[in-house]
């Protein structure tokens, strides 16, 4: 038994969310049926990632072929630190998100195929965390990008489908930008295999070919990140969907876009040469800067969130731009961190919104002495995210911005530090309007948040405290991903000697 | 041989990306259509066109023959067919719901994500 679980370690957190997922929709007329069989799923899936990353952390890359096919011809997947990390903050993220889902998803919402749908965006996004082949990531991103958009329409009001139809659009032409690349990749290395690619295309002589696979691969991760010039679809659809569903795309979707990017610029292109880095920089520097100008005039709380998310891929960005072993490890920590934060300011809006009615910061107001346990979750995420010590966005900000120093590129160092003051600003106006003030309606009633919406708050914002007080273990976990990540040769070596390494003794 | 196909996918590709910044839903849509296939056919180039033999492995043989036709271009294609396909039937239902409901497929006319929320709302108080 032991030695099966090791052999199909890598599959558990995909099987499990779409088992469920199946499960679900089986049981589609039957709402409460749904409910318990999601989160016992969820449970399942957070145990088989941390299975997987206790794995990872004690015997290094794990990996699996399917079907049995030799390493370069059938699909590989492979986890290493940094895509077992992910898993595992994407599944805790998930069962944060399903145990709020019992007080906020209506009767409508699961009629209309929430949880099925959200386990389907489940197996997509661990599929694209842990899949070792180029084309098999296209396939996740496809399976992720169909998910989303149900996910999106879930109420099919006109906002809805206004934003989904922007959504889809622009989501579809990055995905078609993605094809072109994998299909000009494979015309000059003839694989596929992202641990075979890493070995031929260091041999590979440039070509016209290669270069315009690299910005390809470039653009269309850049619109699924939500970068400077392309992150338009973000802000015009986000806020449209139900608080819990913007919560889940907020956490997981750009990161994965971020975590493509980190993986093909480091395994298969090299960022210092062909020009790549002075390109990511400037995404890097106008991705902060833009996202955090445009959330300075809004207010809708969904809105300014939805432009932070940009802003803050910017700070992930920075770390590649910089491509020191110090600076990716800086943004490994990042994206944890963001994960968490990010997707609990979110949850702290949809608590919001059940007390107050509604996401207008102009129409808010009276939290505080209403309801000040939810102030006080509220300042975790919101002083963590505009990078106060000692939270956790603090350390990531410092370990960011230290490399910017230390590399040859200060000045975007300098511009992080700049909008990091302008995030506390968006921070500070939530926590004046929402919290401070007094309800500008003076009739309305302050409703009461149920526990089920403060427990998720809670516990991710204790996540965050953990990190804050005790950072040491999550740096040094990032300062060896980001080693392992960087270093193509042990990435070959894990793959095409996966007999070994599985433990699948023969 | 190669460049009559480039030729011919350059082509495609200009027509979806003109008919991709058209206002016009319908046209936005078969754009993506045509942006699409002419990824397929892109990936079927790369991939080396050229006139072989199918590939299949003859009885009493172990191996292909030489000179026969990759077949992972195809089934590469194949797989982006379908996902295309199941993507695009996906934004024609949507299309045709937000035609429905909005009353329009003109994007300019598409304004309600835009007004949920807008900072320059002039119904919310102003701070109170």
């Amino acid at each position: 038994m032991p030695e099966f679980m090791n052999d199909t370690m890598l599959l558990w957190p995909l099987a499990v969310p779409l088992a469920t997922a199946a499960l679900c929709a089986a049981a589609w007329a039957y709402p409460r049926a749904q409910k318990v069989a999601s989160l016992a799923g969820l449970v399942l899936t957070l145990a088989a990632s941390l299975l997987l990353l206790e794995a990872v952390m004690s015997q290094g890359i794990v990996t699996k072929q399917f079907g049995g096919w030799a390493p370069p011809f059938g699909i590989s997947f492979v986890a290493d630190r940094f895509g077992a990390a992910m898993v595992v903050i994407a599944s805790v993220l998930a069962l944060a998100a399903g145990i709020f889902a019992i007080a906020d998803v209506r009767r409508r919402q699961v009629k209309a195929g929430f949880y099925p749908l959200f386990q389907g965006l489940m197996v997509g996004v661990n599929g694209a965390f842990l899949t070792g082949d180029i084309f098999n990531l296209y396939v996740w991103f496809e399976v992720m990008l169909i998910a989303t958009l149900g996910l999106i329409t879930l109420d099919r009001t006109r906002a809805q489908l206004d934003g989904a139809i922007k959504y889809a659009v622009l989501n579809l032409f990055s995905t078609i930008l993605f094809l072109m690349a994998i299909g000009l990749l494979y015309g000059v290395t003839g694989t596929l295999n992202m641990a075979d690619l890493a070995r031929v295309l260091p041999q590979t002589e440039g070509s016209v070919a290669l270069t315009v696979s690299a910005m390809l691969f470039l653009l269309a991760f850049g619109i699924k990140a939500g970068f400077f010039p392309l992150f338009f679809w973000l802000p015009a659809s986000y806020h449209t969907a139900t608080i819990i569903v913007s919560a889940v795309f907020a956490g997981l979707l750009t990161k994965v876009g971020v975590y493509a990017c980190f993986r093909v610029f480091t395994l298969l292109f090299e960022v210092n040469d062909g020009g790549i880095r002075p390109i990511v920089a400037f995404f890097a520097a106008g991705t902060m800067l833009f996202g955090v100008f445009g959330a300075a005039i809004q207010w809708d709380i969904r809105r300014i969130l939805s432009f932070h998310i940009i802003s803050q891929i910017g700070y992930i960005m920075l770390g590649l731009a910089i491509a020191t072993p110090l600076a990716m490890a800086g943004a490994v920590f990042y994206i944890i961190h963001h994960i968490v934060v990010k997707a609990n300011l979110f949850f702290v809006a949809g608590a919001i919104h059940r007390a107050t009615g509604t996401y207008d910061l102009r129409k808010a107001g009276g939290l505080m002495k209403a309801s000040p346990l939810l102030a006080v979750l509220f300042l975790v995420p919101a002083l963590s995210l505009a990078g106060i010590p000692p939270l956790s966005g603090f350390w990531a900000k410092f370990m960011v911005i230290d490399a910017s120093f230390r590399g040859d590129m200060a000045w975007i160092g300098a511009l992080a530090l700049f909008v990091g003051l302008l995030t506390v600003f968006s921070m500070s106006k939530i926590w004046i309007e929402a919290f401070w003030k007094t309800s500008p309606r003076k009739a309305v009633r302050v409703r009461a948040v149920p526990v089920a919406m403060l427990v998720p708050i809670a516990a991710l914002g204790a996540i965050t405290l953990a990190i804050g007080f005790n950072p040491e273990p999550l740096v040094a976990f990032a300062n060896v991903a980001a080693d392992t990540m960087t270093d193509r040769a042990q990435f070959i070596a894990a793959v095409f000697a996966e007999r070994q390494i599985a433990g699948a003794t023969p | 041989m190669n460049l009559v196909y480039a030729f011919a996918i350059a082509a495609q590709m200009g027509c979806g990306v003109y008919l991709l910044l058209s206002r016009h839903g319908m046209r936005i849509l078969i754009g993506i259509v045509l942006l699409s296939t002419a990824t397929n056919l892109l990936i079927f180039v790369a991939g080396g066109l050229r006139f072989t033999a199918p590939p299949v492995i003859e009885p009493g043989l172990e191996v292909l023959a030489a000179e026969t036709a990759n077949a992972l271009p195809q089934a590469l294609i194949l797989t982006a067919i379908v996902i295309g396909f199941a993507l695009v039937s996906f934004a024609a239902a949507l299309m045709l719901k937000t035609y429905r409901s909005v009353g329009s497929v003109l994007t300019s006319d598409h304004a309600d994500a835009e007004a949920l929320g807008s900072p320059f709302d002039r119904e919310a108080p102003r701070n109170a």
